[in-house]
């Protein structure tokens, strides 16, 4: 792990935020500047930044994250190249993609062009979801030193034994629909709004959780993901990473909505 | 040898299989059915160097293109036997995962053999002058179709491929089509060459720059192979052993 590199992105990263804003507004509507969704710090404690809109100030940035950018803090599991890479250059790309994607639809909705907005929905969901779903994945992990790992307790729990027998039935059953993915895409443990019931999804590629379903832990099947450490093996990497889970995090999702 | 459109004929049509075994022992040969293997690669794994590692095309051969292959022959196992059960709602849900793992078979077997090493009489474009004839016609120069090219691969969502075929049959107009996770070109295109843009193809040697891999590997395809699918004539054949 660079320690240069942990002291200089963030930084970095807060002066483009705190620069950037008066040069987008010569380029674009301020409708789409305020809506500027930005690259999260890795949060694996905070719940707060949830939202693709995150504020563009320099001030949210360190302060809501107790790991900050270490991207070697869940290692051995997951690699800090990995984690690193991972962070600054897949979720910045989707966070550029769905920025670009807002920014043509902002512009193509100023001119009635309906056409031109509606073609742009297969990035708007593709990059919307890369960024949601990465800044959920990040927020649902923490060090196997610290939060990271264990068994859920308390209301949890207990919805997970009622839903799926036991913790273990229920990890076994993530691992399945996690290496039954064809392709690039996510596992999901996610609770019905309706019903209050815990359930298991995949999606393909970047497609986020919706409709019906809230959200509560996400595992990240894309080679990406994994394969720097893992290589082909990606069933080693489904099993090391119930070590970093966050079940503080996942808790907390559970009891919100 | 079966030619690589068995296969795909059976992919596209999902070919029913005779019902009338039931009461005779499990026979996949008589049934039309063979089990496949992996095929040795055309050249050595560092010969695509530095344009793609050793590395990734040890695991990329040996490890991934061997996993779609184990799998599809156990799905036809499986299939074999949902239909000699008389089974039809086994038989469905064995289609994806037949889908899936033959697709990789096909898309891998294809792949291997439209690289070459780069500087090699294969990897001029002259050596495709009636394909490249045509490409100048389609797209107004190869460096434009390579262009286009790039881009529809760039452009893919996930796992995926990208491939140039003839539309409908030899004699067809030239297309460039993608093809998510697995899914073969079938239903009677003919692909003509493919570029794998799975993140295991590249990762290892290119992390997240794929904008470079989709670049670099224009050194290292193998037009003499391009032209003998554009003309019909290639030897693409899926390796298999007939002995179960």
């Amino acid at each position: 792990m660079s320690s240069t590199l942990l002291r200089t992105v963030p930084a970095l990263r807060g002066a483009l935020r705190a620069s950037g804003a008066p040069k987008a507004a010569a380029m674009a509507s301020t409708t789409f500047v305020r809506g500027k969704a930005t690259l999260p710090d890795l949060s694996c404690e905070c719940i707060d930044n949830l939202t693709y809109t995150q504020r563009p100030q320099a001030a949210t940035l360190r302060g809501a994250s107790s790991q900050g950018d270490d991207y070697g803090a869940l290692e051995p599991h997951i690699s800090g190249k990995i984690m690193e890479l991972h962070h600054t250059k897949h979720h910045q790309t989707y966070v550029n993609g769905l920025n670009s994607a807002l920014e043509t639809i902002a512009e193509a909705e100023s001119k009635g062009d309906f056409t031109k907005a509606a073609s742009v929905a297969p990035l708007l969901n593709f990059h919307g979801g890369g960024h949601i779903n990465h800044t959920l994945f990040w927020e649902n992990l923490a060090p196997a030193s610290r939060d990271g790992g264990g068994e859920p307790d308390g209301a949890l729990k207990k919805a997970i034994d009622s839903d799926f027998g036991s913790f273990d039935t229920f990890r076994k059953q993530m691992n399945t629909a996690l290496a039954g993915i064809q392709g690039s895409g996510w596992a999901w443990l996610v609770k019905d709004k309706s019903a209050g019931t815990l359930g298991l999804v995949t999606r393909a590629n970047q497609d986020p959780v919706s409709g019906p379903f809230v959200p509560l832990l996400g595992i990240d099947a894309w080679e990406h993901a994994y394969y720097l450490q893992y290589e082909n093996r990606k069933a080693e990497y489904f099993d090391a990473i119930w070590n970093v889970i966050n079940w503080k995090t996942v808790a907390a999702r559970y009891g919100k909505d | 040898m079966v030619n690589i459109a068995s296969l795909w004929q059976y992919l596209a049509l999902q070919a029913p299989l005779h019902s009338s075994m039931s009461g005779e022992p499990l026979n996949l040969t008589k049934m039309g059915l063979t089990t496949y293997t992996l095929p040795a690669l055309p050249y050595a794994y560092n010969a695509l160097e530095p344009h793609i590692s050793a590395q990734i095309m040890e695991l990329h051969h040996s490890k991934h293109h061997q996993a779609y292959v184990t799998n599809l022959n156990k799905a036809l196992e499986s299939h074999v036997a949902a239909v000699a059960a008389g089974d039809v709602a086994a038989q469905i849900a064995l289609q994806q995962t037949i889908k899936f793992n033959g697709g990789g078979h096909i898309n891998h077997s294809l792949f291997w053999k439209n690289l070459a090493p780069a500087g090699t009489e294969e990897t001029r474009a002259d050596a495709a002058k009636g394909l490249v004839a045509e490409i100048d016609r389609t797209w107004g120069g190869l460096e434009n179709f390579k262009k286009t090219f790039s881009a529809a691969l760039l452009g893919i969502q996930g796992s995926g491929w990208g491939w140039l075929v003839q539309e409908g049959g030899h004699g067809g107009s030239l297309r460039i089509v993608t093809t998510k996770d697995q899914d073969p070109v079938v239903g009677g295109d003919v692909p003509i060459l493919g570029v794998d843009m799975w993140e295991h193809a590249y990762y290892l040697q290119y992390l997240n720059g794929k904008a470079a891999y989709v670049e670099n590997i224009w050194n290292v395809i193998n037009w003499k192979t391009a032209e003998e699918r554009f003309q019909g004539k290639s030897e693409d054949k899926l390796e298999e052993k007939s002995e179960l």
